[in-house]
């Protein structure tokens, strides 16, 4: 038969058509040409003549060429075509790439889904943390320059960051010569009178310049102008948006309106934006000239004032600091008494706020960033054992001219089509679940008003995306693309090639690797976790509730026996209010939840120079039910009874450390000690046990642990407080409902307020709230961490198994038993396993000590932690092989011996 | 030139009309034109294919393979919708335009 093919294919070549479709155009030409010879044949030609006249059909080839240029050269290329080197057109062939990569994902859609959502895990939980670091850590504060602004502190000897006595300040805002502008405040509360129910509301001692500095523009009105923070100056207010909105409608009438705070009336001349978060929620803002009380005046008292600064444009902050250190020098050479041995120290403000979950929050991106790595070997095992499967295709589209560099190419936008809709999910997942986590998780991280999905946070998905895409893609396509076309049709595209296994075994153990570090990390600070919950904070937490309570602000009015008869009658209805054990005010300092501390010398020494000079002790004025409702041990003495009150003798209480301090071995009962407040010496009657003031995790760091107890019945007439601290021990069965208490409270005078009730282990649960943060995200990690690794070597240790049937058929065959089978199959499995252990055991001991710092009660390199967890995964994936090895114990030897 | 045009729109709707009843491959197409034109209207391979794969991309046809049993496989062309209402205008306009020659030149093609 005449070669028909070869005369049209001569014709065609001018044309430059897409191998398929020539292949098409030939077939059916040549079949065309085939019937016109048989029909000739047919008549009786003879088969030259036949020859002839068919041939003669494509005589006209250059009106053939022409036509057919017409008409083919504006096909699309066809989809199938792998010629990318003579196209020309890259964009097409992308396209043609998508094309193709989506629709052969499409039909592996289990496949696709799997990957898909093992990407949307790790690139979800990526972006979720990445978006809480870049609200917290990268986004500048919400100020002018936030760079200039730094915080200002009066430093001692034992402690960096103290607060700034007023007197100070002013001589510092005299004195540098580095500020534009500086300003002090300090935290209070108010009695918010008149409109509605008497309330509770946040205030804030501030100097004129405080929103000056932080250039922060009121919503209406004006801050405060210089002089209005002077005493003596008129009563004026700045109040929040969010007490505009509630009391006043946000009317633009609020300006020159009067509140009423504490008994006092204030003009209201500005209102504060609602996104001014950097002091808390604050309701209302007072000039302090308005505070009144004498101590202001006084260099020696400190007030827990802290500053804030705005260093000039160019100067250093190493230049301000020797400029305040300066100022702070001279005070001291003119102030002796007050000012020797202090100094001052500045911090930048974003460091202050932030700093010191920098290290948690870069750690915990750390963690999820290895939950990605093992996302990707995950991906990267899938898609190898699936490349494993299209060999035959890849081969076959080689022969069809797609170059080395065309088949990558295809194979990496199929990962990338999986990374970046994995990507899309992933990024919904985050922006729903960082809301959720924020609201459930215990925290107390700052900024969290800044934490949400922008335009970085969807950059950093588009590129953790893409090179996940690139990651997992590429050893696959590699391994696709390289296989030579001889070998993989001679393998008949089914044998894994060992080149492909040993990929897969290498990625399995990386996987179980970096799960293993994962694993003990989180091993590291459960244990943390769990030796803070175990330390005795020296009293009984439970059933123990703490509030807030202040007296009408009419009282000031009054006399000081007065507001002490007031209380006294709380105090006697608290504690005979039903469902409560024992009852007792307590001011200055409430473990884990405010400090408060005194100046002191024993008696018998003389009287130091200067408060620097003097012993320092934390000090608790409480009742004599003090002892009952926080379960501390009374070890020696006796403690307060109601007859300790402001005529007898004054008394006093200290604890162990106190006693062992200052006492050594004496006895210290029936000593006496001198407090710097001009009063006579108070006698020690008793000593107790120790309680963590600081918080279960602090381990003693704070230099500051002498406790002393004075009793809060013994107050002067003439400094008797306004309100107190409330604690209370409740009956087991007792519903911890403040309703009633309040009712008691308000039912001796209805303008009297309790605020910020909280039960005593949430004060606790308070203090170690950061660490408990980190710690569930960092578990949350390492368990999924844990389940990706041992999917992982689930799947290629099954797929292991499926391309092994026929060998172990055989081995079955040959008297293999099935036990054999099962520790052949295991053994693979764990052999990939324990290498993955031990690379990740090395691993570990390198990366724990990175989180040392975040550790409490337990070493980086813990032995039980490292050996536990070892175990822990080794037998997870013993599991994870064991299953797919029994299934190769299944195995039938006749069936495995027919696939061939 | 004016020749062309017209036997490239005539030829065009000798193909529509031939493949209007029934899909058909191409060395038919060509013996049935061959046919019942009692051999005035010929086509070579070299100008009916082009000519297909034209009306293929304009979407009046639609090629496909068929495989029978015993024989090599063939493409068979059918009419698209597109094609059937191409197909009735041209109809309409060759009527109209014979109508108009009648008329004018005493040609009537019946």
């Amino acid at each position: 038969m005449p070669e028909w093919q070869a005369e049209i294919r001569k014709r065609l070549t001018g044309l430059r058509l897409g191998p398929v479709r020539e292949a098409e155009i030939v077939e059916e030409l040549s079949q065309h040409l085939e019937d016109l010879y048989e029909e000739s044949l047919a008549k009786g030609c003879a088969p030259e003549v036949a020859l002839q006249l068919t041939l003669a059909e494509l005589n006209e080839s250059d009106l053939f060429v022409r036509e057919l240029r017409k008409v083919e050269r504006r096909v699309a290329p066809e989809p199938i075509s792998m010629n990318a080197n003579r196209s020309g057109n890259m964009f097409s062939s992308v396209w043609q790439d998508l094309r193709y990569g989506a629709r052969s994902l499409r039909k592996n859609l289990g496949f696709s889904l799997v990957v898909v959502l093992t990407l949307a895990l790790g690139i979800g939980a990526n972006s979720a943390l990445f978006s809480v670091v870049n609200g917290v850590l990268l986004k500048p504060l919400p100020f002018p320059n936030p760079e200039q602004l730094v915080t200002l502190h009066q430093s001692k000897p034992n402690f960096d960051t103290g607060a700034i006595p007023f007197p100070n300040f002013r001589d510092l805002q005299k004195e540098n010569r580095t500020f534009s502008a500086m300003a002090i405040s300090r935290g209070t509360g108010f009695s918010l009178i008149g409109a509605g129910e008497a309330e509770r509301v946040s205030g804030r001692w501030i100097t004129s310049d405080f929103f000056t500095v932080l250039g922060v523009q009121p919503v209406i009105g004006r801050t405060f102008a210089p002089g209005e923070d002077e005493s003596g100056a008129g009563p004026v207010a700045l109040i929040s948006a969010d007490l505009w909105q509630r009391k006043f409608g946000a009317g633009q009438d609020v300006l020159g309106k009067a509140i009423t705070l504490n008994d006092k009336n204030y003009t209201i001349v500005g209102v504060i934006p609602a996104n001014f978060k950097l002091v808390g929620n604050v309701d209302v803002f007072v000039p302090i000239g308005q505070w009144g009380t004498p101590a202001l005046r006084n260099r020696g008292v400190a007030l827990g004032l802290h500053g804030i600064g705005r260093i000039k444009p160019g100067v250093t902050v190493a230049q301000a600091q020797s400029d305040l250190d300066r100022v702070m020098r001279d005070l001291a050479t003119t102030y002796p008494d007050t000012n020797r041995n202090n100094g001052s120290k500045i911090i930048p403000l974003e460091e202050r706020l932030v700093g010191s979950v920098r290290s948690i929050l870069l750690m915990l991106l750390g963690a999820v960033g290895f939950v990605l790595l093992i996302a990707c070997v995950n991906v990267s095992n899938l898609l190898l054992a699936r490349s494993a499967g299209r060999t035959r295709e890849f081969a076959l589209r080689a022969a069809l001219g797609a170059g080395q560099f065309r088949l990558l190419r295809q194979s990496l936008t199929e990962s990338l089509i999986l990374a970046l809709t994995g990507g899309v999910l992933g990024l919904l997942l985050a922006g729903w679940g960082t809301r959720a986590a924020l609201g459930v998780l215990p925290t107390t991280l700052p900024r969290t008003e800044e934490i949400g999905v922008d335009s970085r946070v969807l950059l950093f998905t588009l590129a953790i995306s893409l090179l996940t895409g690139i990651l997992s893609g590429l050893v696959p396509a590699l391994k696709s693309s390289q296989g030579g076309l001889s070998e993989t049709l001679k393998e008949g595209g089914r044998g894994a090639s060992s080149g492909r296994v040993r990929a897969q075994s290498v990625f399995v153990a990386v996987e179980m690797a970096l799960a293993l570090v994962l694993l003990i990390g989180a091993g590291l600070m459960i244990r943390s976790m769990a030796a803070v919950w175990n330390v005795d904070p020296g009293f009984r937490p439970d059933n123990v509730l703490t509030f807030g309570l202040s007296l009408p602000p009419s009282m000031q009015a009054t006399s000081g026996p007065t507001i002490r008869s007031a209380l006294r009658e709380l105090s006697d209805q608290l504690n005979s209010a039903p469902g409560v054990r024992a009852a007792s005010f307590t001011d200055g300092a409430i473990p884990m939840q405010s400090e408060d501390d005194l100046f002191f010398w024993l008696e018998g020494q003389p009287k130091p120079a200067s408060q620097s000079e003097m012993q320092m002790a934390l000090v608790y004025r409480v009742e004599p039910g003090y002892l009952n409702v926080m379960g501390i041990p009374l070890k020696q003495g006796r403690f307060f009874t109601n007859q300790d009150d402001e005529r007898s003798i004054p008394v006093a209480v200290i604890d162990e450390v106190f006693a062992h301090k200052h006492f050594g071995d004496q006895d210290p009962i029936g000593k006496r000690i001198h407090m710097d407040d001009g009063n006579q010496p108070s006698q020690i009657i008793g000593v107790v046990r120790h309680v963590e003031q600081w918080g279960l995790d602090s381990g003693g760091a704070d230099s500051l642990q002498a406790q002393l107890y004075l009793p809060f019945r013994a107050y002067p007439d003439d400094s008797m407080p306004m309100g107190a601290g409330v604690v209370m021990r409740l009956d087991e069965s007792a519903p911890s409902s403040f309703d009633s208490i309040r009712r008691i409270v308000q039912g001796q005078n209805s303008q009297s307020v309790i605020f910020r009730p909280q039960t005593m282990n949430e004060v606790i649960a308070s203090t170690v709230a950061a660490r408990h943060f980190s710690m569930i995200l960092f578990d949350a990690f390492a368990v999924i961490a844990l389940l990706l690794a041992s999917v992982g070597l689930y799947g290629v240790i099954s797929y292991l198994v499926g391309q092994r049937t026929q060998e172990l058929g055989i081995r079955m065959a040959l008297g293999a038993q099935r036990k054999n089978v099962l520790s052949l199959v295991l053994g693979q499995g764990m052999k990939m396993a324990l290498a993955g252990v031990a690379l990740g055991l090395i691993a570990a001991l390198g990366l724990t000590r990175l989180m040392a710092t975040m550790l409490f009660g337990v070493s980086a390199t813990d032995i039980p932690t490292f050996a536990v967890i070892t175990l822990l995964l080794t037998a997870v994936a013993l599991f994870a092989s064991f299953v797919p090895a029994l299934r190769a114990t299944k195995v039938d030897p006749l069936v495995a011996l027919r696939y061939e | 030139m004016l020749d062309r045009e017209v036997k490239r729109g005539s030829t065009e709707m000798l193909i529509l009309a031939l493949v209007e009843d029934r899909p058909r491959h191409g060395y038919e197409i060509a013996k049935l034109i061959e046919q019942r034109s009692e051999g005035v209207l010929q086509f070579h391979v070299a100008s009916l294919y082009p000519l297909l794969y034209r009306l293929e991309k304009r979407g009046l046809i639609k090629g496909r393979w068929v495989e029978k049993a015993g024989q090599r496989r063939r493409r068979f062309y059918k009419l698209t919708a597109a094609g059937q209402k191409i197909l009735a205008e041209q109809r309409q306009t060759w009527k109209d335009f014979f109508f108009a020659l009648d008329r004018v030149a005493g040609i009537n093609p019946a």
